[in-house]
């Protein structure tokens, strides 16, 4: 057996290390899962054990039970399985969001899970690692997917408050619960004195808080409050949010999706939205082709997203990649989270 | 560019009409009258020819950015946007240029004529100068459409509201021989051009479907009712001996229909008429599948003027001896051309349309159930006093179409659409059965919900059999009813059929595809006129 094959193997319940007996991001139940990041189609409900990072560790416990066997470690810190050594190493893709490191008799695989190499306000950033085998995602794989600056986004969004608040209407911001939703807060702090937000993403702001982490202040929006305290305000909601009665309750709001996909004027304007901000969680094209150069690994699998694409590109450069099919991501536009977010929103 | 480019971004990314008149208007009460006049131009269509091929930019775009063709085109069928793939690939720009909207289209053309070296040294000095969204600009104004939902209509009632100048008089003067340079903006909107203008065309008097019983609209003897043809409507204008044709989509079609023009040209009154342009053999009116042989050429041959024949059947007087009679009774302005047909010689195959002969609401419904068979669509329903409306106005014209025929297909292609359809496959192509194998029938883009197409998107991200290129082929599954208007025989399409209008009717989440249509029992729809 290959030193990968003694790490890695790609079975129809996730990654799988027969070496460590244990699961990377599983999607059906397993004994010991290993999870990148609190996103519902990594960290999937029903495993027996589940490890994650420090920070992690209360959004999973929020998210899939108080009761969950769960272990969390700190960023950098080791735990050998079975003689694999096993280690969490930043991923700048949501709080506690982990690329995760095998290392076994000097052979070394990295799991990026999800990803964004350009550092914003609020995540630790992305840390390159060295290895052999580098499974990496693409969600934004395609070179027309190119993301501005944290500074120049924190621009465009405060002048979008500004205006609307000029024009007397508030200024409403969608995006999932977990990650874009704290990145937001990172963003807008300081646009105005109150920010309010959905239950959801209160109820899990509070759990990331409970576990000593820092986040800007903020209201709750919740749908028995005076409708004129709202006038001018900002709020961040979840995409599922979109349409309900709720937010058309509000006073003249202007609406804005915050997601990658918004690059693009037809994602734009597929939904009756006033704005559309590419603010996204995810490496785009010139980062992911830039964490895997700096991986230096040998042999690539690209993971959801345009993993086709990517791998194709990837070989054409000189570097050898293949597609791994996984259930991540959906292909398109709203992943699962939106899906969590819908149950969360009832 | 700034005004220009906040007004696009103003314009897509709002759904709503009054958003869209919002944005104009406050763009017509800050730009500059030039620029205002570019707008007016860009948005009806009389944008000067593209000055540089695309071809050319694409190549430029790629050796900038140094990627594969097929990583290129890959962008390019996800975007949906030539313009906007290129402007999201290039680099950032190095320094900031600040052109109005004038000087950017004086610029491109003055290019025109220029060699390719130069077009490029444009091309690429304007690309680092301009942010994303300018850039996407710049690409579209060398060539292609905005795409951002804003019609004749739309641009109307904003110059409308901006100006306080009626409706229909604006419609007037936008549509028709002006340019840019040779036109002020208050000249423009005050129409004070219009009276010089031999060709100008009165804006379509459009019908809505008919919504209610037929009981609901008074008596019968208050209405006239005539075959809705299914050609192209155009109107005829004729004054001070020079003869115009306009189509519909108010485009000058004059040289397409030579015969037209020399029967209208014998005749010595001046008039404005409403019409439907028809192929006709033997006084018989033939399929639209005929008409479109002969529309859009470049040269109207005289073997394809003798292969299909074009009539035209006359609807309405708009105006006669240059007096605008569109407010006069439409039983007057009827009987004002039946006085004109009677009383010229005209040949064959210029008609008057007929008027049905009913008594009784109820009578009416047999004629209709027979209108495939003179390959009518249906019938028209005009109250007789009636003016000759601007536009679409609900209440005195309806149209009472026959109901479409339909069949089951599956859906065995999926392609991305355009604009706002671009991030999803709204594209369709049905096939039917034909023995054991499956043939093309028609291709749909039209009749689902934005939430089916949702679904449809995420089920051919799943069930593609291709990974790259624009075009899916995917299981033969997903079962739609397709509903269409006529069906004929045909040598250019591998069924051996063509549809006219075919849109998707419902999709039969309830059918397997073993219960689809043949190309047998889709055949038997046809029926010899």
């Amino acid at each position: 057996m290959s030193k990968e094959n003694q790490l890695i193997k790609f079975t129809k319940k996730g990654i799988y290390c027969p070496q460590g007996d244990f699961h990377l991001d599983p999607w059906q139940p397993v004994d010991y899962a290993i999870i990148s990041h609190g996103h519902a189609d990594h960290a999937r409900w029903g495993m027996k054990r589940y490890l994650c990072t420090n920070d992690s560790l209360p959004i999973l416990k929020h998210r899939l039970g108080q009761d969950i066997k769960i272990q969390g470690i700190g960023y950098g810190e080791a735990l050998v399985i079975n003689g694999v050594r096993v280690s969490f190493h930043p991923a700048g893709h949501v709080i506690g969001s982990a690329q995760i490191r095998l290392e076994y008799k000097g052979y070394i695989v990295v799991f990026t899970g999800d990803y964004k190499t350009q550092p914003d306000f609020i995540t630790t950033p992305f840390e390159s690692i060295k290895c052999h085998t580098f499974i990496t995602e693409s969600t934004f794989g395609l070179p027309i997917y190119n993301w501005k600056s944290e500074k120049v986004l924190q621009n465009e969004l405060h002048s979008w408050v500004d205006t609307n608040k000029s024009n007397h209407r508030s200024s409403v911001f969608l995006g999932y619960s977990l990650g874009k939703a704290q990145r937001l807060l990172s963003l807008l702090e300081g646009v105005d004195d109150d920010i309010y937000v959905h239950r959801s993403i209160h109820n899990l702001n509070q759990a990331i808080l409970d576990s000593g982490f820092k986040l800007p202040k903020t209201k709750l929006w919740s749908a028995d409050l005076d409708k004129k305290v709202l006038q001018d305000k900002v709020i961040i909601a979840p995409p599922a949010l979109l349409d309900s009665r709720m937010l058309k309750r509000l006073p003249n709001p202007a609406t804005a999706i915050c997601s990658g996909w918004m690059q693009i004027r037809g994602n734009r304007r597929w939904q009756s939205v006033d704005a559309g901000f590419a603010v996204s969680d995810h490496a785009d094209w010139n980062g992911l082709i830039e964490a895997v150069k700096s991986s230096g690994a040998e042999q690539v699998y690209v993971t959801h997203g345009y993993q086709a694409v990517f791998s194709k590109y990837l070989n054409e450069i000189g570097i050898k990649a293949d597609e791994l099919v996984t259930e991540y991501g959906d292909g398109v536009l709203t992943t699962a989270e939106v899906e969590t977010d819908k149950a969360n929103v009832k | 560019m700034k005004l220009f480019s906040n007004l696009i971004s103003a314009l897509e990314i709002t759904n709503k009409t009054n958003a869209k008149i919002e944005a104009l208007v406050n763009y017509f009460s800050i730009a500059p009258d030039k620029d205002k006049l570019w707008l007016i131009a860009l948005f009806t269509g009389k944008r000067p020819s593209r000055p540089i091929k695309t071809t050319l930019m694409k190549v430029w775009c790629m050796e900038l950015t140094e990627l594969p063709e097929w990583l290129f085109l890959e962008s390019y069928s996800t975007v949906g946007d030539l313009g906007e793939t290129m402007a999201l690939l290039l680099p950032a720009p190095t320094h900031k240029l600040d052109l109005s909207l004038h000087e950017w289209m004086t610029e491109l053309k003055a290019l025109k004529p220029k060699s390719d070296e130069a077009k490029k040294a444009f091309v690429l000095g304007a690309w680092s100068g301009l942010d994303q969204q300018e850039r996407l600009i710049f690409n579209k104004l060398i060539g292609g459409s905005f795409r951002i939902g804003v019609s004749k209509k739309t641009l109307v009632n904003a110059l409308a509201k901006f100006s306080g100048i009626d409706t229909n008089q604006l419609m007037h003067s936008i549509i028709g021989n002006w340019s840019v340079e040779d036109m002020s903006f208050e000249a423009l909107i005050n129409g004070k051009h219009i009276n010089y203008d031999n060709s100008k065309p009165y804006p379509f008097c459009l019908a809505y479907a008919l919504e209610k019983d037929l009981h609901d609209l008074g008596e019968p003897q208050d209405w006239i009712v005539e075959q809705k043809w299914d050609g192209i409507r155009g109107q005829i204008v004729k004054r001070n001996n020079e003869i115009y044709i306009w189509s519909r989509g108010e485009e000058l079609v004059t040289q397409q229909f030579p015969e037209l023009v020399e029967a209208i040209s014998n005749l010595k009154d001046d008039f404005v008429i409403d019409g439907e342009i028809l192929a006709m053999k033997d006084n018989d009116v033939l399929l639209f599948n005929d008409l479109q042989k002969r529309l859009n050429r470049k040269n109207v041959t005289k073997k394809l003027l003798e292969e299909v024949p074009i009539g035209f059947y006359a609807y309405d007087i708009l105006e006669f001896n240059g007096e605008d009679i569109r407010k006069t009774p439409f039983i007057e302005r009827r009987q004002a051309l039946e006085t004109i047909f009677n009383s010229m010689f005209l040949p064959d195959y210029i008609k008057l349309s007929f008027v049905v002969a009913f008594q009784r609401w109820d009578d009416l419904n047999a004629i209709r159930n027979n209108s495939r068979a003179i390959n009518s669509e249906g019938l028209m329903l005009k109250q007789k006093n009636s003016p000759y409306h601007t536009g679409r106005k609900k209440g005195d014209w309806w149209k009472w179409k026959v109901d479409p025929l339909t069949i089951d297909a599956v859906m065995i292609y999926a392609q991305k659409g355009s604009g706002r359809r671009s991030s999803k496959y709204t594209d369709y192509t049905f096939a039917v059965k034909k023995d054991d194998a499956l043939v093309t029938v028609a291709k749909a883009y039209s009749g689902l919900t934005d939430k089916e197409i949702t679904e449809i998107t995420q089920w051919v991200n799943k069930n593609a059999i291709e990974k790259f290129g624009p075009v899916r082929t995917v299981k033969p599954e997903l079962v739609f009813e397709i509903a269409f208007e006529g069906i004929a025989l045909s040598n250019r399409h591998k069924s051996g059929v063509a549809l006219r209008f075919p849109r998707i009717a419902r999709w039969r989440k309830d059918k397997p595809v073993d219960d689809i249509d043949t190309i047998e029992t889709v055949k038997q729809l046809i029926t010899a006129p």
